[in-house]
C-alpha cells in the first residue's frame, strides 16, 4: 500500500526529488592545490585561488572528475564525454570570488537510476536527472565575535558533486531508502565518506502534494537538510504544511525553506520573487572538459563490486535471505567482514552470528566494524570449533562473549576455562540417572504424556554438566532412559 | 650616445660588448623617469631602488658570463601584472594598498631572463578605457603634439597608456602591456611605437589582473619590431597554471623580423573604412600596401563581413565577464574596504567608492547582459556573432597570410575629447576588436605622421600562433616607412 497523507479533504500523494551535495574524496581541492582535510584550523588551508586574488585561475583537478566519473559508473548513468564549467555569480561573504564555479547547462555525468529496497521487501528503481562537479563555499562564523562576522575559507573550493534525482520518491521511507542506498554506493565507490554529521554529504529536499493521480503541483525546496532523519521529518512536516494550505483554499507558492529540527517544522527562507538571478555562463577561464574514452574504460574496469551486485552474489553464493544480505552489503566493510568469516563455513550460521551477536557487541561497546573487539578470523575459529564439535551452540554463545571482553582467540578461552563439549557416554548417562532420579514426579508425568516436559530434562542435564554435554548425545541418552528409542 | 635613445635590441647589443653596464642603463632611465614622470604621469609606482639592485644582478652576470637574453634592460611593467611585494594597483582605487605575494606568470619570465623593472605603468582603471583618462592614479599625457597646437594636451591611448607613454618619451626600453579590444594596439599607434597583442593562450594569465577573461592577453611594446619580437619570446610560453594557455612552441620571433614579404598574400579588408576616418589614414593604408608590394609581397581584397558586429558584440562580451571577474573587489579579503553596517552595505560602500564610473557602466552592462530574460538576445547572441567574426578570419586566412589595416580611426585626441559619449570613446576600438573577438594575433606598427606631425598605425594581423609572419609583414614596414620621428617630450628633451 503506497504512503498517502490523509487530509480533510481526502488522501494526498507526496511527491519528493533529492538534491544531494556530496563532498569529493581527493587530496586537494577543485581547482586548487590546497588541502581539504576536515577540522583544520580556520584559514589553514587556502591558496590564492581559493581566496580569488587578483590574476589567480582555476586548474581543474584530474582526481575530482576521476572521482565523479567512477560515481556515475557507480550509478549506472551516462557519462557526457563533454562538459563545461559555467559561472553562478551571487554575492557572499564566503564566497571570495562573488561566483562559485558549477556545471549548470552541461553536467559531467547524466540519467542514471538507484536501486532502493524498502521494509515490505520491494525494491524500486529512482531516477537521478544528473551529477555536475561545483565548489564548495567557505564557512561564515556569526558567532565569534559580538558585532562582526568571521570567514573560514577552507572548504571554499573543495570540490562536490551535486546529484539531482527525478521526483520519483513517493514518502519519508523512499527518501530515507534512497539517501541511505547513495550514501553506501559512494562509500563503495570511495568517493565520499557520506558522513551527513560533519557535512560532506548534504540534502535539499524537493517537497510538493498532490491528490491521487492529480498532476504535479508547486514544489518547495527544503535546504541543506543534515540527516537521513531529519530529511524524512522534514519531508512529512512540509507535506503537511502543503496540504493544510490547499485544503484551506489557499495556494503553495514556490519558495526555499529550511527545516527546524527543534520545531519539526519547516520556515520559508526566501520566496521566488526574492530568488537570485545567478547570471549563469560559461567560466571563460575554463576549457570545456573533455573525456578520454579509454580513461573511462580504466575507470569503470577499476570499480569495485557494488552494494546491488554484491547483494544478489550473496543471496545466490552463500544461500542468504534477501533481507541478510541487503543488511550484510549495506556497509563495506561489514560485507568484507562477513564474507571473511562466511568463507568455507556455514554461511547461514556466520550470518547470524554477524548480524546477531556481532552486531549486538558493537552496538553494546559503541565501536563499529573497523575496530570489532572480535576480528572476522577470530569469529570464523569459533564457528570452526561449533563445526568440529569441539564446543556446543549454548557454550560458543558464552566464548564470544568471553572474546568481546578480553580479545582473546576462541580456542585460549576454551581451553583455560575448559568449556570443551563432553562426548563421554559414561559421564553423559551418569548425569541423565541421576537427573531422572532426583526428577522422579516429573518422569511420570512425561510417561503420562507430558511431552513438553523433554525440554526441561535436557535442560537439568546440561545444567549438570555444566552446559557442556553434546547436544545430540544428552537428547538421545535421555529418549534411552526415558524409555523412548526413537520415533 | 644618448643611452635612453637606444633600442631595447641596441641596448642589449651594447651591454653583451660591455660598452655601458646595466647600471648606467639603468641610471639614465631613471633619470629621464625623475624628470619626465611629474608631467607625463607615465609611472604609477616607480621601484627605482629595486631596479638598481637588479641592474647589479645583471651586469654581475655579464661579468661572469651567464646573462639571461634580456639582461640589464630596463623596462616597465604595466600595473594589471601582479609583481610580488611590489604594489599593483589596476589604476583603480579598489585594490588600495595591496602588495600582491606572487609574481605573474609573464613578469616573472622577463625577470628570469635579467629584466630590470623600472615600476609599474600608468594604465586605464582595469584596462577599461582608450585613453588612460579612466585611470584612478591621473591620466597620462602622451609625449607627442600637435604641430598646430602645441597647448594641448594629447592621450596616449589606452588602456596601456603609461606602458605606451614611457617607450615613447624613452623612459623605459620597452613596457608590457595587455589587449583586450586593442589595448596595446591603439595606445601604440597613438604614441608611435610598436606593439603586438599575440595569439589568445600565447602568454600566461596567471597572476594578470582579469578584466575580459576570453580576451584578456598579454604583449609587449617598444619602439621597434625587432624590440617586441625580443620581449615577446621571453615573455610567451605554455603555463600550467592558466588552463586557456596553449602549450605550442615559442618560436625565434627575431629571426622572422628578418624574413622579408617576397611572395606573402596580404589581404586587404574592405570592411576597414570607418565613416567619418580622416583621409590621410586612408593614405597611409594604401602607402602601406604599396611599400608591402614594392618587397615583393601581393596584396589581395578580402571581405570579413562580420567586422560591422564587432563593437557591439565586444561591448557585450568583454562587460559580461568583467562583471563576474570584478565581483571579488567586495572589501572582505583584500584592498579597499568601506566601513559599513552589514554585508550588503559594505559591498556597496566599497565598491561604489573603489570603482570609477567606467568600471561602473561596464559591470552594469554585463550585469544586465546576463540577466535572466536577456541572456539569450544579448551573451549568447554575441557568443554566436562571435564565432562568425572568427569564421570570417579562417575564411581570409585561406587566401592570404595576413591582413593590414588602420590600427584607429584617428590620430591621438585631446585630453577631455571624446569623453562626453562613452559609445564615441568605444568607437577607437572598431578596427582592434575584430581581431580579440577571433583570438588571433595583430601588431601596430608606426606608418607616419598626420599632417599635425601625429604619429599613425597600421595594424598586421595573422593566423592563430602565427606571429612570425606578423613580425615579418610589421619590419618590412618598419623598413620602408623608415620611421624615425620622436616626440616632442622624451628624455634629454624636457620640452
Amino acid at each position: 500500500m503506497s504512503y498517502t497523507i490523509e487530509g480533510s479533504t481526502g488522501s494526498w500523494e507526496v511527491v519528493i526529488g533529492l538534491e544531494v551535495h556530496a563532498q569529493v574524496i581527493s587530496r586537494a581541492k577543485l581547482f586548487s592545490g590546497a588541502a581539504t582535510d576536515f577540522g583544520a584550523a580556520p584559514n589553514t588551508q587556502v591558496s590564492f585561488v581559493d581566496a580569488a586574488f587578483p590574476g589567480m585561475l582555476p586548474v581543474i583537478n584530474r582526481e575530482c572528475v576521476a572521482q565523479a566519473v567512477r560515481t556515475g559508473l557507480g550509478l549506472a548513468a551516462h557519462i557526457n564525454m563533454v562538459s563545461r564549467f559555467d559561472r553562478k555569480n551571487y554575492f557572499y561573504a564566503d564566497l571570495p570570488a562573488g561566483y562559485q564555479i558549477s556545471q549548470y547547462a552541461h553536467p559531467i555525468v547524466g540519467a542514471g537510476t538507484i536501486e532502493i529496497e524498502l521494509a515490505d521487501g520491494s525494491t524500486r528503481a529512482i531516477g537521478v536527472t544528473r551529477l555536475h562537479l561545483e565548489q564548495d563555499a567557505g564557512k561564515s562564523l556569526h558567532d565569534q565575535h559580538p558585532s562582526l562576522s568571521y570567514i573560514d575559507l577552507n572548504r571554499a573550493g573543495v570540490a562536490l558533486m551535486e546529484i539531482v534525482s527525478e521526483p520519483d520518491l513517493r514518502s519519508p521511507e523512499e527518501a530515507g531508502a534512497y539517501l541511505r542506498k547513495l550514501r553506501t554506493i559512494l562509500r563503495y565507490l570511495g568517493t565520499c565518506d557520506g558522513n551527513m554529521e560533519e557535512g560532506s554529504m548534504r540534502a535539499d529536499v524537493n517537497v510538493s502534494v498532490r491528490p491521487h493521480g492529480a498532476p504535479f503541483r508547486t514544489r518547495c525546496e527544503v535546504k541543506n537538510v543534515n540527516s537521513v532523519r531529519f530529511v524524512m521529518q522534514a519531508i512529512e512536516a512540509e507535506a503537511r504544511r502543503q496540504i493544510e494550505v490547499w485544503e484551506a483554499g489557499g495556494t503553495v507558492e514556490q519558495e526555499t525553506r529550511l527545516f527546524d529540527a527543534a520545531r519539526g517544522s519547516t520556515r520559508s527562507m526566501r520566496s521566488k520573487e526574492d530568488a537570485h538571478d545567478y547570471r549563469y555562463f560559461p567560466d571563460p577561464d575554463l576549457l570545456p572538459l573533455v573525456l578520454d574514452e579509454a580513461w573511462v574504460a580504466e575507470l569503470e574496469a577499476g570499480l569495485p563490486e557494488l552494494p546491488d551486485a554484491r547483494r544478489r552474489r550473496f543471496i545466490a553464493q552463500y544461500g542468504l535471505p534477501a533481507y541478510d544480505s541487503g543488511v550484510l552489503v549495506a556497509e563495506q566493510a561489514t560485507a568484507d567482514y562477513y564474507e571473511t568469516v562466511a568463507k568455507g563455513r556455514d554461511a547461514k550460521l556466520a550470518a547470524n552470528y554477524v548480524m546477531g551477536d556481532l552486531f549486538a557487541a558493537l552496538n553494546r561497546t559503541g565501536r563499529g566494524i573497523g575496530d570489532s573487539p572480535v576480528s572476522a578470523d577470530a569469529l570464523g575459529a569459533l564457528l570452526d570449533l561449533l563445526a568440529d564439535a569441539t564446543i556446543n551452540g549454548r557454550i560458543a554463545k558464552e566464548v564470544f562473549e568471553a572474546m568481546v571482553e578480553t580479545g582473546e582467540h576462541p580456542a585460549a578461552i576454551v581451553d583455560r576455562q575448559g568449556l570443551r563439549q563432553v562426548t563421554d557416554a559414561g559421564a553423559i548417562d551418569a548425569a541423565v540417572e541421576r537427573v531422572l532420579a532426583a526428577n522422579a514426579d516429573k518422569v511420570g508425568e512425561y510417561r503420562g504424556g507430558r511431552e513438553k516436559l523433554f525440554g526441561f530434562f535436557v535442560g537439568q542435564v546440561m545444567k549438570a554438566m555444566a552446559g557442556k554435554g553434546n547436544p545430540g548425545l544428552v537428547n538421545a541418552a535421555l529418549r534411552k532412559h526415558l524409555g523412548e528409542t526413537g520415533e | 650616445m644618448t643611452l635612453t635613445d637606444l633600442t631595447l635590441t641596441e641596448a642589449r647589443d651594447g651591454l653583451r660588448q660591455r660598452r655601458f653596464s646595466s647600471r648606467e642603463l639603468t641610471e639614465a632611465h631613471l633619470a629621464a623617469i625623475e624628470a619626465l614622470n611629474p608631467r607625463l604621469n607615465a609611472f604609477i609606482t616607480v621601484t627605482a631602488e629595486r631596479a638598481r639592485t637588479q641592474a647589479d644582478a645583471a651586469d654581475a652576470a655579464f661579468a661572469r658570463g651567464d646573462a639571461g637574453p634580456l639582461a640589464g634592460l630596463p623596462i616597465a611593467i604595466k600595473d594589471l601584472f601582479c609583481t610580488k611585494g611590489v604594489r599593483t594597483t589596476a589604476g583603480s582605487d579598489i585594490l588600495g594598498p595591496f602588495v600582491p605575494p606572487y609574481e605573474s606568470t609573464v613578469s616573472g619570465n622577463l625577470l628570469r631572463d635579467g629584466a630590470v623593472m623600472l615600476g609599474k605603468a600608468n594604465m586605464d582603471e582595469f584596462a577599461m578605457g582608450s585613453s588612460n583618462m579612466t585611470s584612478a592614479y591621473g591620466a597620462v599625457e602622451n609625449p607627442w603634439k600637435r604641430r598646430q597646437d602645441r597647448e594641448a594636451v594629447l592621450v596616449p591611448g589606452g588602456s596601456s597608456g603609461g606602458s605606451a607613454a614611457s617607450v615613447a618619451a624613452r623612459l623605459a626600453l620597452g613596457a608590457t602591456a595587455t589587449d583586450t579590444g586593442g589595448s596595446i594596439r591603439q595606445p601604440a599607434s597613438f604614441c608611435g611605437i610598436a606593439g603586438i597583442k599575440p595569439t589568445y593562450g600565447r602568454c600566461s594569465r596567471w597572476g594578470i589582473v582579469a578584466f575580459a577573461s576570453s580576451l584578456d592577453q598579454a604583449g609587449p611594446v617598444a619602439r621597434t619590431v625587432r624590440d617586441c619580437a625580443a620581449l615577446l619570446r621571453s615573455m610567451a610560453g605554455h603555463d600550467a597554471r592558466d588552463s586557456t594557455s596553449v602549450d605550442c612552441p615559442v618560436p625565434d620571433y627575431e629571426a622572422a623580423c628578418s624574413r622579408g614579404v617576397k611572395g606573402l598574400r596580404i589581404g586587404v579588408p574592405r570592411e576597414y573604412r570607418a565613416d567619418g576616418m580622416p583621409g590621410e589614414i586612408d593614405t597611409l593604408w594604401q602607402q602601406g600596401l604599396a611599400w608591402l608590394r614594392d618587397a615583393g609581397a601581393e596584396t589581395i581584397d578580402v571581405s570579413l563581413p562580420h567586422t560591422k558586429y564587432g563593437l557591439a558584440t565586444y561591448y557585450i562580451v568583454a562587460p559580461a565577464e568583467c562583471s563576474s571577474n570584478l565581483a571579488r573587489y567586495d572589501g572582505v579579503r583584500f584592498g579597499l574596504r568601506e566601513g559599513a553596517e552589514d554585508l550588503t552595505d559594505l559591498y556597496e560602500r566599497t565598491r561604489a567608492r573603489g570603482f570609477g564610473a567606467e568600471v561602473k557602466r561596464r559591470v552594469l552592462i554585463g550585469t544586465y547582459v546576463l540577466s535572466a530574460g536577456y541572456y539569450d538576445a544579448y551573451y549568447l547572441k554575441a557568443q554566436k556573432v562571435r564565432a562568425l567574426i572568427l569564421r570570417d578570419f579562417t575564411d581570409a586566412f585561406q587566401r592570404v597570410d595576413a591582413l593590414l589595416t588602420p590600427t584607429a580611426p584617428s590620430a591621438a585626441f585631446a585630453q577631455g575629447e571624446n569623453m562626453d559619449d562613452p559609445i564615441k570613446m568605444y568607437l577607437n576600438d572598431v578596427f582592434t576588436v575584430p581581431a580579440s573577438m577571433a583570438g588571433v594575433p595583430g601588431m601596430s606598427v608606426p606608418g607616419g605622421l598626420d599632417a599635425n606631425g601625429l604619429p599613425l598605425g597600421l595594424q598586421v594581423i595573422g593566423r592563430p600562433f602565427d606571429e612570425e609572419t606578423v613580425f615579418a609583414v610589421a619590419a618590412a614596414i618598419e623598413r620602408a616607412a623608415g620611421f624615425s620621428h620622436r616626440p616632442a617630450i622624451r628624455a634629454g628633451n624636457g620640452a
